[in-house]
């Protein structure tokens, strides 16, 4: 495809295609400050692409295609080009990814241990883990974790932090506007817009370390704490992996490590900052 | 046309090129292959060369996946055994199923999709209320697409599990009613041998027969590459020291009305793939083998299909040759007025 | 063929050959146990159990059948 880049994140290289310049120039400026691929050969492919020819120039919409597909999956404007890179690549690490246990969480480590932060999208974990990173702890990522079988520990996934409608204006208060990508509206979440991960996050990621704690955020309702039977945490985390069933005895071996080791908790919480509170008292009770 | 398939190809056939593969390659060599679904096999020839890193960490992705896909169609073929093991019919494993269960070496590293099964015609029913009693269910309940399986399909209406969520097809023939050649489902339950744990599988030469027969009169080409490599692993695993299977297979096409299907594929096979081929199969390519060629390789360096114009009209040739036209027009019929 | 692992009342069981998880409840370790030497009849079970001191009060003929029928659909026993 004319326009592509290559782009590194953690353990995990992307190769971009797409039938349009802009997604591509804005992936471009978004990653401007990562470590450049420090391999040629991609581990995922994405495509961006035009349904018809003609789509390129007339109402075109964005098709996210790659090496692994979901059926039925719809396009996106191409104003709205960078989303559809960005979830081109959730896609293909989602669909396809074999080594690592994915977990839909988002994580940051401290003092050599990592909080495991997982939950349904409105959870608040993308803006928790973007506010620890910007506290003292290194954002490892706010999409997937991923868990490395071999030796149970949770690898970074630094992508820019998609920030949603009111937790954009929380993370603008504290960030430097460079660290912003572009302010798309109206996408089917409302509106999204990027924060790239700071210096030591980036330089950092590829320094994987051991989970130390899991909880399961909810946001928006009376501050509470419940301890979680490991069952409970162990279906839970099934339901939050997208690899979990084609890793077959791997991923077996890695989540009942990871809960039997690991202990949990279920968060509720009001706001963001109570919610900060409250995950950096549970932190410190651990030591 | 395309290099990288090509190479892909060349590849598959004798790992030992592998040298000679230039790292800005590896990446497209490994989204074709993924497109072809081919990633296990390759993973699996390749094994134990040496290779950069990053390749071997897709090269494994992709055996984990590939091992994966066996463990759950073998389960699944099993949990059929355990459905209609007791009806006292045969069940024959067909395709990918087949070859994992049979251990041969087309089975290695493939991909495996739906469980496809063969039993004799006039057992159907009998299946059928065998497999919903264990648990599958229809895909679809609607009138129309049944009647229309049960008329003219060379199968059942798709089954689905309902714990398992794996879908089972149960032929009675390995092509459409409707298709021109009418291959003897008699002569091929009858030639069926059996595996170790009750099921059966096609005999060699049916196999080749079939999976030629699925390429080149049943299909659209799609997936063109990976049919051709099962073929030739198989010609591989029984032609090279059984003086008879040629002869054998070439007797056999012809009583299934498949000769032109078979002796064309087993063309394109050794074309792609250096496929051993016995006298009466070895020929010059013509000029529709070379088309069908193009469209099989018809994929660039991004894993996208080329030449869309191309694969369209292969399209229509596909359904010309399942259903005869009046039949097609009013199967499309029904289903434009359904979606209006 | 099978991973255990004890997780708090439920054990989580990684089952090779369909490359499934479950996650069971005694009897269902106890009667696979029992069952992995060798094919039993429903009272041949019932004694193997006792044997090894692994049947509960509450684990009458009954609800063992109840438990082998599930674990048939699951394909983890089956009828010879």
């Amino acid at each position: 495809m004319r326009q592509h880049c290559t782009l590194k994140i953690g353990p995990r290289i992307f190769r971009i295609g797409s039938d349009w310049a802009a997604p591509v120039r804005q992936l471009r400026a978004l990653y401007a400050d990562y470590p450049m691929p420090d391999d040629l050969i991609a581990h995922f492919t994405v495509r961006l692409e035009a349904a018809r020819w003609w789509r390129h120039f007339l109402r075109p919409s964005v098709h996210i295609n790659g090496d692994h597909m979901l059926p039925g999956a719809l396009p996106l404007p191409l104003a709205q080009g960078l989303l559809a890179a960005e979830m081109g690549m959730n896609l293909q690490l989602a669909l396809g990814e074999r080594h690592f246990l994915l977990l839909h969480a988002a994580s940051a480590e401290r003092n050599g241990k990592v909080l495991i932060l997982t939950g349904e999208s409105g959870s608040g974990k993308s803006t928790l883990a973007a506010l620890l990173g910007e506290h003292g702890w290194r954002l490892l990522g706010d999409e997937f974790v991923l868990i490395d079988p071999t030796t149970g520990h949770a690898w970074p996934f630094p992508r820019p932090v998609s920030l949603k409608n009111a937790s954009i204006a929380v993370l603008d208060a504290i960030v430097p506007p460079a660290r912003f990508g572009p302010l798309l509206t109206g996408t089917p979440k409302g509106d999204i817009r990027h924060l790239v991960p700071n210096a030591a996050a980036l330089s950092g990621m590829d320094s994987p370390a051991a989970p130390a704690l899991i909880l399961f955020p909810r946001f928006g309702v009376p501050r509470d704490v419940r301890t979680m039977g490991i069952s409970e945490v162990f279906i839970r985390l099934t339901q939050a992996s997208t690899n979990y069933v084609a890793l077959g005895e791997a991923g077996f071996g890695a989540l009942t490590r990871l809960v039997t080791a690991t202990p949990a908790r279920a968060i509720d919480y009001p706001d963001t900052m109570t919610g900060l509170a409250l995950v950096e008292e549970l932190w410190s009770a651990l030591a | 046309m395309s290099a990288a398939a090509r190479l892909l190809a060349a590849l598959l056939a004798d790992p030992g090129r592998v040298a000679q593969v230039r790292t800005e390659q590896w990446p497209m060599l490994l989204t074709i292959a993924r497109a072809e679904r081919l990633a296990g096999t390759l993973a699996l020839r390749l094994d134990g060369l040496k290779l950069p890193a990053s390749v071997q960490a897709a090269l494994d992705a992709a055996r984990t996946e590939a091992q994966h896909n066996r463990t759950t169609a073998l389960w699944e073929s099993e949990m059929a055994r355990r459905a209609l093991g007791d009806l006292g019919l045969p069940v024959i494993l067909l395709k990918g199923t087949a070859y994992a269960a049979a251990g041969l070496t087309a089975g290695q590293g493939r991909q495996i999709g739906d469980l496809d099964i063969l039993v004799p015609r006039d057992r159907l029913d009998t299946v059928e209320a065998a497999l919903l009693k264990a648990g599958w269910e229809w895909v679809k309940p609607d009138a129309y697409d049944d009647l229309y399986y049960r008329r003219w399909m060379h199968e059942l209406p798709p089954l689905i599990h309902t714990e398992r969520d794996r879908m089972i097809d149960v032929h009675h023939t390995i092509l459409p009613l409707t298709a021109r050649p009418k291959p003897d489902a008699a002569a091929l339950i009858a030639a069926a041998v059996p595996l170790r744990d009750g099921l059966f599988a096609l005999s060699p030469t049916d196999m080749v027969i079939h999976a030629a027969a699925h390429l080149i009169a049943d299909g659209e080409l799609d997936g063109g590459m990976r049919n051709l490599w099962d073929i030739d692993r198989l010609v591989r695993e029984f032609g090279v020291n059984d003086s008879h299977f040629f002869t054998i297979l070439e007797v056999m096409a012809q009583r299934h009305g498949l000769s032109a299907a078979t002796t064309r594929a087993l063309r394109l096979a050794h074309a792609l793939y250096a496929t051993p081929l016995a006298a009466p199969f070895r020929a010059r390519l013509s000029q529709t083998d070379r088309l069908f060629l193009a469209r099989i390789l018809a994929r660039d360096c991004w894993g996208r299909g080329m030449n869309k114009p191309f694969r369209l009209g292969f399209y229509i040739r596909a359904h010309l040759i399942r259903m005869p036209l009046p039949l097609l027009l009013r199967h499309l019929w029904i289903k434009w007025r359904r979606m209006g | 063929m099978r991973r255990a692992v004890p997780l708090d009342a439920l054990t989580a069981l990684y089952h090779r050959r369909s490359g499934q998880t479950h996650l069971v409840t005694e009897p269902v370790p106890a009667i696979l146990a029992a069952l992995a030497h060798g094919p039993a009849t429903l009272a041949e079970l019932v004694v193997r159990l006792e044997l090894q001191g692994l049947v509960a009060d509450t684990d009458t003929p009954a609800r063992l059948r109840e438990r082998l029928d599930e674990l048939e659909t699951i394909g983890l026993v089956w009828r010879l």
